[in-house]
């Protein structure tokens, strides 16, 4: 493995003095995505002036206020749509989206599958809580079944959202789950999206103790971060029991959020398209004499 | 050696959890948030394997490998009947 940068010189290069530390609440997992991230970007060696981040509203879009990059904050939701849109005015620079559950499926949920079925090139990091942790706790479309909410004081009845799976579905080119507490398995998964030529989504499962937490008997840190511990599974190990384990295993499993790299493709992005079918136009023109 | 920002820590406690050779602990003394930020026992098996920094949330641990001196030996406490070994 290849020497890891200091945590503070990683401090230094990328984040800004003055913002720290950060408002994320104690025991809140998103400030571990930002360290990820930079940690990718260090090992990548990108010029940070060639990176553009993007975020809507909730906990995770306050994090491009904290890294030293040139960042847009946009409405709830639209994340996904500004991110385009700085792709098409400049391909030349790396969209880095920090984006929450309830932002990018919930509110967002549209824009976020139009992105990943056109398969434009940016890396989504997704923090997924289960939960709308910034506006008081109320129920997001990922929440699982039974879990208690502002507005869902009685126990969640709807069924969940599985965005990596959805997104692979969708045909992004890259798609990988990974709780954060695991540090070198996101970190790769961020180096390989950032390389991606495609919609990349690593969705980062981010513990919320204050508003999902403490509402769910998980408001101890240390008991939500061994809940996900104890509620994921690797993809392979998941594959191998529905193949050959008993009922009871089988019955288990499937209550368990699946990790690991969903999808790994190297496919055409929207604008490599886009630029072939200008190419391909203006030969034709050329070809009939110019003109009209 | 481990270096801390003290007034960043918000007392979550995931490095002392999480530390795989249990080498950290809650210091006595108060930072400015009103929480007790955590520094290194004072005997250690600390490895530097950088798992407290590369979790923390409020990038406040960094840990500084210690190159010069001998490497230390790592000792495995074996507990036998109750009492411990340490081996």
């Amino acid at each position: 493995m290849t020497e890891m940068a200091d945590a503070n010189v990683l401090r230094e290069k990328y984040l800004r003095d003055g913002m720290l530390p950060t408002i994320f609440c104690n025991g809140c997992g998103h400030g571990v995505a930002v360290d990820y991230t930079l940690r990718a970007i260090e090992e990548l060696e990108i010029d940070i002036d060639t990176i553009a981040l993007a975020s809507g509203i909730g906990c995770s879009s306050r994090i491009p206020g904290y890294i030293n990059a040139d960042g847009l904050h946009t409405t709830h939701g639209r994340a996904l749509s500004l991110a385009t849109g700085i792709k098409a005015a400049n391909p030349e620079l790396n969209v880095i989206v920090f984006t929450g559950d309830g932002d990018c499926t919930g509110i967002g949920g549209n824009h976020f599958i139009h992105a990943a079925r056109r398969n434009i090139d940016m890396t989504v990091i997704l923090l997924n809580n289960f939960i709308y942790g910034m506006t008081g706790g109320q129920l997001a479309p990922t929440a699982p079944l039974g879990s208690i909410a502002t507005t869902a004081p009685y126990g969640n009845i709807e069924q969940a959202f599985n965005i990596s799976e959805l997104a692979t579905a969708l045909g992004a080119a890259y798609v990988a789950r990974w709780p954060i507490f695991y540090p070198y398995q996101p970190i790769k998964s961020i180096k390989d999206g950032l390389q991606n030529k495609g919609f990349a989504l690593i969705e980062l499962m981010s513990p919320c103790p204050t508003a999902y937490g403490r509402r769910n008997k998980l408001g101890k840190i240390d008991a939500l971060w061994t809940w996900y511990e104890d509620n994921t599974i690797l993809i392979e190990e998941y594959e191998k029991i529905m193949n050959y384990g008993t009922d009871d295993e089988k019955e288990k499993v499937k209550q368990m959020f699946q990790i690991g790299v969903f999808q790994n493709e190297v496919k055409a992005g929207f604008f490599e398209e886009y630029e072939k079918m200008v190419e391909r136009l203006i030969e034709r023109d050329d070809a009939k004499g110019g003109g009209k | 050696m481990i270096e801390i920002i003290k007034d960043w820590c918000k007392g979550c406690e995931i490095c002392v959890i999480r530390c795989p050779v249990d080498a950290l602990e809650i210091s006595a003394e108060l930072n400015k948030r009103g929480v007790y930020p955590p520094k290194l026992k004072e005997e250690n098996e600390c490895n530097f394997c950088r798992l407290c920094e590369l979790l923390c949330p409020d990038f406040a641990i960094t840990v500084i490998p210690e190159e010069e001196g001998e490497p230390k030996e790592t000792k495995s406490r074996l507990i036998i009947g109750g009492i411990v070994n340490e081996v």
